[in-house]
């Protein structure tokens, strides 16, 4: 009875794993050098974000990113979600957190005031989105040589590489080009750029921005921190989904034992 | 098939409704449905199938109480339902990757009919209108697609429909029509929102009338041999009621492993940027579960051959059962074209393979600078159709086939079946 068990979760198995095998010939190979993997702390059945990382990720792309690139996905509040980098259980409502009300009112929101119906500018509330940087994508192309500096909610998401390739692109892209190789105007050599010749110039250098606790602010260091905060922006439901997902498999497996045992005793008197 | 009624009701209430509207007869007797007792595990398919579009349609309805059809709007709409909406973290994955899910058991359903000859006489028109399922199905799965309105969706859409655009005279105009403009636009996503919701409802109906045949003719069997006495079957309820259950216990844990872990494993990652007409990705690929008659649209260099190779690809499988000229139903009993499947089968796999990849790459490196994907498509295309012409028809008249069991209970007894 339990042969036959294992026999069908043998073949669901192999099932399984050609849908990984027909997943990954999906995703051909971007060119650009393939970026080493690390060790992120959100990958795995149980992982779950580093919240000082998501914290000093946060730092670095308020002072450094935040001029250029915008968070499309992301309001204020959103910092102050449960499982997000600023989650505080005092403020159940995330509307109330203290340090998101700050890095709100630090951003200058464009309204209509109530009374006269003109056009003012207001400090941010937590319920505001992320404001747009750009009046227009032509604007965005406009200032920044020709390329629109991309979206980073969902930058993680969005690229084949995800979290790795971001990781590797920050920290370790940036070298001399090898000789022989013409750099175009207005880009910079990067090694895991698709096609090498990046518009955006290094962002991260060491102490770029001053961490007031916790490690010191090295390239590195920041590239890791940023991109911690960068994946759970675009993945903010990724720890709730797992926790699920483990509740849901223990019943799926006990509730699928019980079906499989309730087969065989209905079928016992029969020879098939 | 089914045979005199053997409902019997009990209660004076029973009584009543059955003399004005038999309703309960009609689910005892449906149910009590006299199935093959030697039906293996890849029967559960349809049971699986079936659990799969109610999930997907209960999923889908609440996912469009959130979803907005504007091109400023979707993709934002769709980020809203993943991270504001209650559970919308698990109800857009859910169907999402249930439309993986879909194809997945959708595909083994058909493999297994072909394989113990479903098709055959007298289950000709259930194999059609499964046809004509799996035909609606593409259709929805592919509008499903566009709705994220990412650059897949967009590019996606561009390509496919850029298909029709490649019929001689009519072409151009069918194409417009169909976009609603000159290109993929508002009225595009709009309709094809629309048209996503209508069909899954056309799939129930062809999945009411594809049970309402399976009922009628009755189930065929890995022996391939009808039932002949009362022996030789089982109601459907309890038994095979709870074989399906198990199944789909089974299956439902593949599919948790995917929502709940990868839920971007069968997707791909330019779907989570914004479509942008005027950014061509470097790579415009289909959903895996379209890659096969994407390799046999490009194995040919022109357009409109393509097109319609990738059609036949499809209308093929309508003909089947009279292609198919053999006797004998299962392969089973069919020892050299036994073998013909199975290379069928992995045809299909090199197809969705070159399907995913550039056609002028490298597939196999021999011979001179090696065997580029394009060719390597190009043979199993013409496996793919060398199989349903001329090799089934020919094998169904020069095949010597292994004896066939007496009934279904003697090889049950017997351990053959």
């Amino acid at each position: 009875m339990l042969k036959m068990f294992t026999k069908t979760l043998a073949i669901a198995a192999v099932v399984t794993f050609s849908l990984f095998i027909s997943a990954g010939l999906a995703s051909a190979a971007a060119p650009g050098a393939k970026p080493d993997k690390q060790k992120w702390g959100f990958k795995g059945p149980r992982g779950t974000y580093d919240r000082p990382a998501m914290q000093r990720g946060y730092q670095v792309y308020r002072e450094v990113c935040a001029s250029c690139h915008m968070l499309e996905q992301l309001s204020f509040h959103h910092l102050a979600d449960k499982g997000a980098p600023f989650y505080d259980e005092n403020f159940p409502n995330p509307n109330d957190n203290p340090v998101v009300k700050a890095f709100a009112k630090d951003w200058e929101i464009e309204d209509i005031d109530q009374d006269s119906g003109d056009p003012i500018t207001r400090p941010g509330v937590p319920a505001d989105g992320f404001p747009d940087i750009y009046p227009n994508a032509i604007a965005a192309a406009a200032v920044n040589g020709g390329a629109i500096p991309p979206d980073l909610s969902l930058i993680i998401p969005a690229r084949g590489g995800g979290a790795d390739y971001l990781y590797a692109l920050l920290a370790n892209g940036y070298v001399d080009a090898p000789a022989g190789f013409k750099v175009g105007e207005g880009t910079n050599y990067n090694t895991y750029f698709p096609g090498n010749q990046i518009a955006m110039a290094q962002p991260l250098f060491e102490g770029g921005v001053e961490y007031k606790d916790g490690p010191e602010a090295t390239v590195d260091q920041m590239s890791k921190d940023l991109v911690e905060f960068l994946a759970w922006a675009g993945d903010p439901k990724m720890e709730v989904r797992k926790k699920t997902g483990f509740g849901a498999f223990l019943f799926l497996f006990i509730f699928t034992l019980l079906l499989f045992m309730t087969y065989k005793e209905v079928w016992r008197n029969v020879k098939h | 098939m089914s045979g005199p009624s053997t409902y019997e009701p009990k209660y004076a209430a029973e009584r009543w409704l059955d003399k004005r509207l038999p309703i309960v007869r009609f689910g005892v007797d449906f149910m009590a449905f006299p199935s093959p007792r030697n039906l293996n595990y890849w029967y559960a398919f349809g049971g699986i199938l079936t659990m799969i579009l109610m999930l997907q349609i209960i999923t889908g309805v609440v996912l469009a109480m959130h979803y907005t059809p504007d091109v400023n709007l979707a993709f934002d709409s769709v980020q809203r339902i993943r991270r504001d909406v209650q559970f919308g973290w698990l109800i857009q994955p859910m169907h999402a990757v249930g439309a993986s899910m879909f194809f997945l058991a959708v595909y083994v359903h058909m493999f297994r009919g072909m394989y113990y000859g479903s098709y055959k006489t007298p289950r000709e028109l259930l194999w059609i209108i499964g046809c004509m399922i799996y035909l609606v199905m593409m259709a929805t799965g592919f509008l499903g697609y566009t709705l994220p309105w990412g650059q897949m969706s967009f590019w996606g859409a561009t390509v496919i429909t850029g298909f029709f655009g490649a019929i001689p005279v009519v072409g151009e105009s069918l194409q417009q029509w169909l976009l609603g403009g000159y290109s993929v636009d508002n009225p595009t996503l709009q309709r094809f929102f629309s048209l996503h919701y209508l069909l899954p409802f056309v799939i129930v109906a062809l999945v009411g009338l594809h049970i309402w045949a399976v009922h009628h003719v009755g189930q065929n069997n890995p022996i391939g041999i009808e039932p002949k006495t009362k022996e030789d079957t089982l109601p459907f309820h309890p038994f095979y009621t709870m074989k399906d259950a198990f199944a789909i216990g089974v299956f439902m844990m593949i599919f948790a492993l995917f929502v709940f872990y990868l839920p971007d494993a069968l997707g791909h990652a330019d779907n989570y940027q914004k479509a942008d007409p005027l950014k061509t990705p470097p790579e415009i690929v289909p959903e895996w579960y379209f890659l096969p008659f994407y390799a046999i649209l490009r194995a040919v260099p022109d357009k409109l051959l393509g097109v319609i190779l990738m059609f036949s690809a499809i209308a093929v499988l309508f003909v089947l059962p009279w292609l198919d000229t053999a006797k004998v139903r299962s392969m089973r009993f069919r020892p050299v074209t036994r073998w013909f499947f199975i290379i069928f089968i992995f045809a299909g796999f090199i197809l969705g393979w070159c399907g995913a990849r550039a056609p002028d790459d490298i597939a196999i490196p021999i011979g001179e600078g090696g065997m580029t994907f394009k060719w390597l498509s190009r043979i199993a295309t013409f496996y793919y159709f060398a199989y349903f012409i001329p090799i089934l028809p020919i094998m169904g008249w020069i095949e010597k086939t292994k004896p066939v069991p007496d009934s279904i209970t003697k090889a049950v007894l017997s351990g053959d079946a």
